[in-house]
């Protein structure tokens, strides 16, 4: 079995609210080195080995999991106990 | 005339566009569950609002990849009115009929309340019942309807004249102000308002019938009297 | 062997473990009696639950027997999962409201979420469609940075759950104060509508029918916590700490769908929620009811963690789970109807002859009881109660009279008191109009929804106001039940009943106990003067801030009434410029427990405003009758900051203008919180028609449309723009949202 980490973000030039409310509160908290915030999703999906894990997990990822029109992603596959 | 009100697991203004179209306007409708669905028996095709499967993942996402939506595509190349509200406009920009996409409100916060809309475009067939340039009174209740697509996109759909309403008061941060737009072919429009919430005086607003009576009359027109 | 066999029933009475489940010694006795033998650690923890206040009602049942709960059209009273009442045209109202106070402190999103969750599921566990939620909310100072975060995620979960299930959330009430700083206060209230033939009840009747579970699965959200405090139990402790309960309200709309489809199977038998101590309260319960017994086999129970215990399964409190009693052979029809939904129904158990509860895990009987025992023999208690030294005090002390030398700046200072405060930042939140009834949005002095198909609508709403109730419970209580009322009426309804919420701190503490049993008295006494029975409610106790101090006793009352005709439909705000101002009833100095003493004196004391419940009931009929008879174009009640708030409020919407005379001292006049008091606006042509049918209206003045509002005695001794009083009155809450603490 292999985990793949999926991170999902928002893609550069979406204004991300979350992120600046996020932002905003930390500098509240007087954190006033923080110069940015994005608010991603991260999802661990188990799957099954075959031979073409990475076409397989793109795939996912563009038909589903995120929308090219506002987010980009990355993952990382792990070997799963 | 006969519209279909596509019902999936989440859906719940499903019912609100039924009466608006069944009691309001006076056409026939039916409820059809999205596994269940034929839409060659109907005339025009009504994504209602709600939380399609919970909104889980986004807003519309998983809906857009049921079987149901390859019907959805036909009617829509068919020529056939599609209109999606709120979580349909959602379902509708998840599988590309329109372009762009939804982010959550600029404030974070879920909000129901009227808005006052701009009709710009009154040429289309949701909107012929109105004035160019008419102010009409809509309710919104949504979280992520904050509207967005690239530069280029908002170019083309100025120049194409597919933004049919905008907010006098953007509420959502919305680019250009945009509460719905159609596609290219002017047939499948998705609006944010709901529509089927203001068709009775008596809910205190009425402005929304006329979005209806206007496919009623676009129906009439091109397909009742040829037939 | 299952593993809540390692604990043995020897270890159990010993180390007397039944007490951190929350059992007294003597009711430890009393199961053992009942059992003939020592009971296991699954059967103990049946009856921890079944036996706790929230189930058996065991300190507060002695009171709610007080309650008037019948009525000429009362269908269904308390016992079952709502209470219903007749609306003619075989058609019924479903209503009850439920506290989530605890679970909202620890995790407030989830706290409200999960209990809108609850009291949707008491409604269409019924057979009823839902058509409206309302919630009354209680927090401390908005000062506070952690009162501020209750809020903000309280009223974020009722949100995230009431709009996604596509119920509108149409009214409530939010109040500040101090005493509920360390204890919020969060009661939703559900409303459904049903016809006749589809009431529902949750029996397990029919010795061999099966019984099936359906919707979420089960893991170990929310069992009772202290029993997992002896690190020596288990190895796996960790893991088996309790969790918050989670809401799914896309689960919770497909079985709302699902179960509205099923009620027309005639191969169900019944049905029933699991709310709180969940598949033990509704099995039981459900076996009870019907008079039979049930066997279940927990290997069956679907499972979303492994290696769940009987004892675990059991005392689960995860949500969106129902329970089904079937007809025996037909379980497929039934699991085909929520197959639909992708919900999956599981046979579970059957319903037997035995009268016992019989559970069986892993080829082991881990529970074996008389039902009645767990749903009827949990013991009451008969709490000692004391007349509290505070309320000697205050019935002693001289009238308290404010001194005010501003008005125009006391009366803004008292629109912006968050409990006056407009509560737009939190209403908008709610999706109001799904389903598209909703005639009268939040805002008003109750929401008014119609019934489709009909001419007919029904107003709703929650109130209690807990100053008085603390200050003087019998009058206050009265007062809860009276204002309700005045609110349905003001909107053109009949009040049918009421829901209680009755939120305490401790009954073992006399003084508390005392509070509990003066303000149910006097919510019986309007309940019957008002003809408004108690229909079902719920009981939440031991509600205390931190270091002890209990909140204001508040026993909310929800209530609905029905409007015969959409002419009826009134709203609380002036309309027209012209139109005259009339006040119903006369005002004293009263000022004990009022919103002007809270601002002034930073608590509330002396004696609450006096209440006669004839006076009321009389005026409420007289207004009543003018509203149908079409004399009224607006109607508001007098309430927290008197007729000075109450004017204001009216003019509003419109932003429109009014020039009032009055008499006698003008800080009564304006600000007085004297009961029974009502403000009216007509149309000059009904003048005395009006006067006739309400005999003790006075004309105060006119509605103008100049926008300003002008109080005269005689000279001009207040005047405001009304845009400007409802600046102050429309930003408050935001404001203090927004300010950093």
């Amino acid at each position: 079995m292999r985990k793949v980490k999926i991170y999902i973000t928002l893609k550069e030039g979406v204004l991300d609210p979350q992120g600046k409310a996020v932002q905003n509160s930390l500098q509240s908290l007087q954190y006033n080195n923080v110069q940015d915030v994005r608010v991603g999703k991260y999802m661990e999906v188990l799957l099954e080995e075959s031979e073409n894990l990475d076409e397989q997990i793109n795939r996912m990822c563009d038909q589903l999991l995120a929308n090219p029109v506002i987010e980009d992603y990355s993952y990382t596959i792990e070997e799963a106990g | 005339m006969k519209f279909a009100v596509v019902v999936f697991p989440g859906s719940n203004c499903d019912r609100d566009m039924y009466h608006a179209v069944k009691d309001s306007l006076g056409a026939e409708a039916d409820l059809v569950w999205y596994q269940e669905a034929n839409l060659a028996d109907y005339d025009a095709v009504l994504l209602p609002g709600g939380f399609s499967y919970g909104d889980y993942l986004r807003s519309g996402a998983m809906a857009s990849t049921s079987p149901v939506i390859k019907q959805i595509r036909e009617a829509a190349e068919a020529g056939k009115p599609v209109l999606g509200v709120c979580n349909g406009f959602q379902i509708l920009l998840e599988m590309g009929l329109l372009p762009g996409a939804m982010l959550p409100n600029e404030h974070l916060k879920f909000m129901c309340h009227y808005e006052t809309l701009t009709v710009e475009n009154a040429d289309t067939l949701f909107t012929t019942h109105y004035e160019s340039k008419e102010k009409i009174r809509i309710p919104i209740a949504h979280g992520d309807g904050n509207y967005y697509c690239d530069e280029a996109t908002y170019q083309q759909l100025r120049d194409n004249n597919q933004i049919v309403f905008t907010y006098d008061n953007n509420p959502n941060g919305s680019v250009g102000d945009i509460a719905g737009i159609t596609n290219d072919k002017g047939n499948v429009l998705g609006m944010m308002p709901h529509p089927e919430r203001a068709v009775e005086a008596l809910l205190g607003h009425d402005d929304g019938l006329r979005l209806f009576q206007s496919i009623l009359t676009h129906w009439r027109e091109h397909y009742a009297i040829n037939a | 062997m299952p593993s809540t066999l390692e604990i043995s029933p020897e270890m159990i009475e010993e180390q007397r473990l039944y007490a951190e489940m929350g059992l007294k010694d003597e009711e430890y006795t009393s199961i053992r009696s009942i059992l003939g033998r020592r009971p296991n650690y699954t059967e103990i923890g049946l009856f921890s639950v079944m036996w706790s206040e929230h189930c058996s009602y065991k300190n507060s049942k002695p009171l709610l027997r007080k309650f008037p709960t019948e009525g000429a059209h009362v269908l269904q009273g308390p016992g079952e999962g709502a209470g219903i009442i007749d609306i003619g045209d075989d058609q019924a109202v479903v209503f009850k409201i439920e506290s989530h106070n605890h679970p909202s402190a620890v995790e407030p999103y989830q706290g409200a979420a999960t209990g809108v969750g609850g009291i949707l599921r008491d409604v269409f566990s019924m057979g009823a469609r839902p058509i409206a939620l309302l919630n009354s909310l209680r927090f401390g100072s908005l000062q506070q940075p952690r009162v501020k975060y209750l809020f903000e995620e309280v009223v974020r979960g009722i949100a995230g759950y009431g709009n996604c299930v596509g119920v509108p959330t149409v009214g409530g009430e939010v109040q500040f104060d101090d005493a509920y700083n360390g204890n919020p206060l969060v009661n939703a209230m559900c409303v459904g509508l049903i016809g006749h033939k589809d009431i529902q009840k949750g029996i397990a009747a029919g010795t061999g029918n099966t019984v099936m579970y359906v919707g979420a699965k089960t893991g170990r959200d929310g069992i009772h916590g202290a029993t997992f405090a002896s690190e020596e139990l288990s190895e796996e402790s960790e893991g088996k700490r309790p969790s918050v309960q989670v809401g799914d309200p896309f689960m919770e709309k497909l079985l709302i769908e699902a179960c509205l489809d099923v009620i027309h199977h005639d191969a169900l038998v019944g049905i029933q929620d699991m709310g709180a101590a969940g598949l033990t309260s509704s099995a039981s319960e459900m076996a009870s009811k019907a008079g039979t017994g049930m066997t279940m086999n927990l290997d069956l129970i679907p499972q979303r963690e492994q290696n769940m215990s009987a004892y675990e399964m059991m005392l689960s409190e995860s949500q969106e789970r129902m329970l089904l009693v079937v007809e025996r052979g037909r379980e497929e029809e039934i699991a085909q109807v929520f197959r639909k939904y992708d919900l999956e129904a599981v046979a579970v158990g059957e319903v037997t002859d035995t009268k016992r509860f019989r559970l069986e895990h892993k080829g082991e009987v881990v529970a074996d009881v008389p039902v009645d025992s767990l749903a009827e023999d949990a013991p009451v208690y008969h709490q000692p109660s004391k007349l509290p030294a505070y309320y000697q005090e205050f019935q002693s002390m001289e009238d308290y009279l404010p001194t005010v030398k501003d008005h125009k700046q006391t009366l803004i200072d008292l629109l912006k008191q968050p409990t006056i405060a407009s509560k737009e930042w939190v209403y908008d939140q709610y999706d109001s109009m799904v389903q598209t009834n909703t005639v009268v949005t939040p805002g008003s002095d109750a929401a008014v929804l119609r019934v489709r198909g009909t001419n007919k609508a029904l107003a709703m709403t929650t109130d209690c106001n807990s100053r008085y109730i603390y200050v003087d419970p019998e009058i206050g209580g009265q007062i809860a039940v009276a204002e309700a009322a005045r609110n349905i009426v003001c909107s053109g309804g009949r009040p049918l009943g009421i829901t209680d919420g009755l939120n305490f701190g401790s009954p073992e503490n006399p003084e508390i106990f005392w509070q509990m049993e003066k303000s149910v008295d006097g919510m019986s006494e309007a309940c019957r003067e008002l003809n408004t029975p108690v229909i079902g409610g719920n009981v939440s106790l031991y509600n205390e801030s931190f270091g002890g101090k209990a909140i204001y006793p508040t026993p909310i009352v929800g209530m609905v009434g029905l409007i015969e005709d959409l002419e009826y439909i009134t709203q609380s705000h002036a309309k027209t410029a012209g139109d005259l101002i009339y006040m119903i009833g006369e005002t004293k100095a009263e000022f004990g427990g009022s919103e002007l003493q809270g601002m002034m004196e930073g608590r509330h004391f002396g004696k609450a405003p006096a209440l006669d419940l004839q006076t009321e009931s009389a005026r409420q009929q007289q207004l009543l009758t003018a509203i149908r008879s079409g004399l009224v174009e607006s109607a508001h009640d007098l309430a927290e900051g008197g007729l000075g708030v109450a004017l204001a409020e009216k003019l509003f919407n419109q932003e429109l203008g009014c020039d009032v005379t009055v008499e006698g001292d003008v800080t009564t006049v304006l600000f007085s919180e004297t009961q029974s008091r009502f403000l009216v606006t007509i149309k000059p042509e009904n003048k005395a028609a009006f006067e006739e049918a309400v005999t003790d209206a006075r004309p105060i003045g006119t509605v103008t449309d100049d926008g300003v509002y002008r109080v005269r005695q005689g000279e001009v001794v207040l005047e405001a723009q009304t845009s400007e009083l409802k600046t102050a009155w429309k930003g408050a809450i935001a404001c203090l949202v927004k300010s950093k603490a």
